[in-house]
């Protein structure tokens, strides 16, 4: 195989007819060059769309109470309740495999009235009851101060950590925040940090006007008892929170009296299915890009199959030369595969090398032009480069087989007798 | 050397079918020189094609150096060419794109002879034939005589028991007709065994023994007097 006389005679053939090759270097080049920029665009999509994810641990569901829909142990369907903090510690004995439980509680909402004022300056906010945890749930920053921990909500603090779009909308541009208070429906809390949340989708800026409170202060300031408005509840990594909502939803529902099999009383959002499905979007999205690369691809091969065909037929009297010295058939049938694998691997190194250019050329310019959305950073891995490869030394091997069978197929005495 | 009894060959064309070879038995010693002569059709280039293992008989022996020649695969074929045959074609068939000192290493490239090796008998074998300072030159710079000393010097590259010639003067004015059968009966007095398939009668007549075939059967078998080439050179 690493034979100088054979790679020599390789060369010689190719660059016997350099127009030819060329072009027919060109078919592969296409294809290859065509799958690696569709699976890098497939890539930046996913990107730039998991960048609007954000932190978020994805492996989180929201639940929160409904009206039943089933009459059950004599009360009646139609019934309102809600979640108490004695369901928080239930479900944390029944179920295993839970990371973080949050209760929360929420004032205000979309299209809600002003319901936080400073001085002068009101603003409407969505103000949460939180426990601590919460910032591993939905991850923010904190850029002045502090966030929550457990002596504020052990001594029930009235303190609260504001988003940076409260912060714009309340107070002047390089007034000092912390220590000074705003008054949520009538209650004054002393302001004790400020965060910003990377999220960049949709509601980016809604993120950034969210007013965090101890669950505790919340519930006494507002009236709320032990009440529980809804629960962030993230599972253990490795055990994914859709194989075991249900155990808790039938916690909840045992514990308030709900019929089992009732389905609506308990309403929830699992993100982790959500995150599943968006993620077999890609997934389906990387099947077409292999697909038409692949097809653009196998017409490239085709083409080299197609050319090495020619050679062959123009090569008939030669190899019949060659036969009649004595050359073995396995070794001219090596040979013609050699040249169809080695034309192969070259254009399709330079299309790979040309795909990889054009992405570089891309990433270059959205760094300069700033984020765009839903594309970030197209690439491709080593895995697809050597998938690539792979894809190549094999219909390097399909395209001169043909050829290959072809070359020995012939008698070398019809050989001969070729003009 | 060349040992055949009783070979016949048939070519299908279609619905009928023509017998070429209709039972020829001869054979030939080593150090000789024979002519095959007959018209075309006669039957002579698909003696030398089998004979040369290009073409299987359908039935008869063929038995060279001792060896029978039978049920050979493609693989198995290639590799007696190479050791026991020399090949001179009419129409020289050397490769284009390869030099005159390349084309005669052919046959010793297939034998896996080493590089270095191959190089020096292919120009010991060039200059053999009187075309040592060509050897670098490629097969369309070459004239027709000496395109077809090269071939000869490809055919005895490898050292074979037998070196078959079919129309070696064919494509060739007289003059290098004879330089070609000079070189030919040089190489026969060497103790080579040498074949020579023409039609040409003064060709025929500068081999040692002259067979004669007409419609698939051999009509006569003689020694002659050989014509020294050297004398017209």
């Amino acid at each position: 195989m690493f034979n100088k006389d054979r790679w020599k005679e390789i060369l010689e053939v190719l660059t016997s007819n350099w127009f030819r090759t060329v072009l027919t270097a060109f078919g592969v080049f296409w294809g290859i060059f065509i799958l690696i920029v569709l699976l890098s665009a497939g890539k930046g999509l996913e990107n730039g769309i998991m960048k609007d994810f954000g932190d978020i641990a994805t492996n989180t569901m929201f639940m929160w109470s409904r009206a039943t829909t089933k009459a059950h142990k004599g009360l009646p369907k139609g019934r309102s309740f809600l979640f108490k903090t004695e369901d928080v510690s239930s479900i944390k004995e029944q179920v295993p495999n839970l990371r973080f439980i949050s209760p929360r509680n929420q004032l205000g909402g979309f299209g809600d009235a002003n319901n936080v004022v400073r001085g002068l300056r009101t603003g409407a906010f969505n103000v949460y009851g939180d426990y601590p945890e919460i910032i591993k749930q939905d991850p923010m920053s904190i850029t002045q101060g502090r966030f929550l921990n457990y002596s504020d909500i052990e001594e029930k603090r009235k303190i609260a950590v504001i988003g940076d779009g409260v912060k714009t909308g309340l107070y002047d541009k390089d007034e000092d925040v912390l220590g000074t208070y705003i008054k949520i429906q009538g209650v004054n809390f002393m302001v004790v940090g400020v965060y910003k949340k990377k999220s960049n989708g949709g509601d980016g800026e809604e993120g950034q006007k969210q007013i965090f409170v101890p669950f505790t202060s919340f519930s006494q300031a507002f009236n709320r008892g032990n009440d529980v408005g809804w629960m962030a509840i993230t599972a253990k990594d490795g055990t994914s929170i859709t194989s075991i909502k249900n155990q808790i939803m039938d916690v909840v529902k045992e514990n308030h009296k709900v019929h089992p099999e009732d389905q609506r009383a308990v309403g929830h959002f699992d993100l982790y299915e959500q995150f599943n499905r968006v993620q077999s979007l890609f997934g389906a999205l990387r099947f077409v890009a292999y697909f038409v690369g692949i097809l653009v691809l196998l017409s490239g091969v085709i083409g080299v199959s197609n050319i090495m065909l020619i050679v062959v037929k123009e090569r008939t009297k030669e190899i019949g030369i060659r036969r009649a010295l004595g050359e073995d058939p396995w070794s001219i049938k090596i040979q013609i595969l050699m040249e169809s694998i080695f034309l192969t691997i070259i254009s399709g190194m330079a299309g790979i090398s040309f795909g990889a250019l054009v992405i570089y050329l891309i990433n270059a310019l959205l760094d300069m032009n700033g984020p765009v959305d839903m594309f970030a950073n197209p690439s491709v891995s080593l895995g697809v480069v050597i998938a690539a490869l792979l894809i190549l030394i094999v219909s390097g091997l399909l395209a001169g087989f043909i050829p290959a069978q072809s070359a020995i197929k012939v008698k070398p005495i019809e050989a001969l007798r070729t003009e | 050397m060349i040992e055949i009894n009783n070979l016949h060959k048939s070519y299908k064309m279609g619905s009928n079918s023509l017998h070429v070879l209709k039972g020829l038995n001869f054979s030939i010693k080593e150090g000789e020189l024979v002519a095959i002569m007959g018209s075309s059709g006669s039957g002579k280039s698909t003696l030398l094609n089998i004979l040369g293992m290009l073409d299987e008989a359908d039935s008869g022996e063929y038995t060279l150096d001792g060896v029978p020649i039978k049920n050979l695969n493609e693989t198995k074929a290639a590799k007696y060419r190479n050791k026991f045959l020399g090949f001179i074609f009419q129409s020289f068939n050397l490769i284009n794109y390869k030099s005159a000192m390349e084309n005669v290493a052919l046959p010793l490239y297939y034998q896996k002879v080493p590089r270095k090796q191959r190089e020096e008998k292919a120009i010991k074998y060039l200059s053999q034939v009187g075309l040592k300072e060509w050897a670098h030159h490629l097969p369309n710079e070459l004239s027709g005589g000496q395109k077809q000393r090269v071939a000869i010097a490809r055919a005895m590259a490898a050292e074979p028991k037998v070196l078959l010639a079919d129309e070696p003067t064919g494509a060739l004015d007289s003059k290098t007709s004879y330089e070609v059968m000079d070189l030919i009966q040089n190489i026969n007095d060497q103790g080579n065994t040498i074949l020579v398939v023409t039609h040409e009668e003064d060709i025929a007549h500068m081999c040692k023994r002259i067979v004669h075939l007409k419609d698939g059967v051999i009509v006569e078998d003689k020694t002659v007097d050989q014509v020294r080439a050297s004398q017209y050179v």
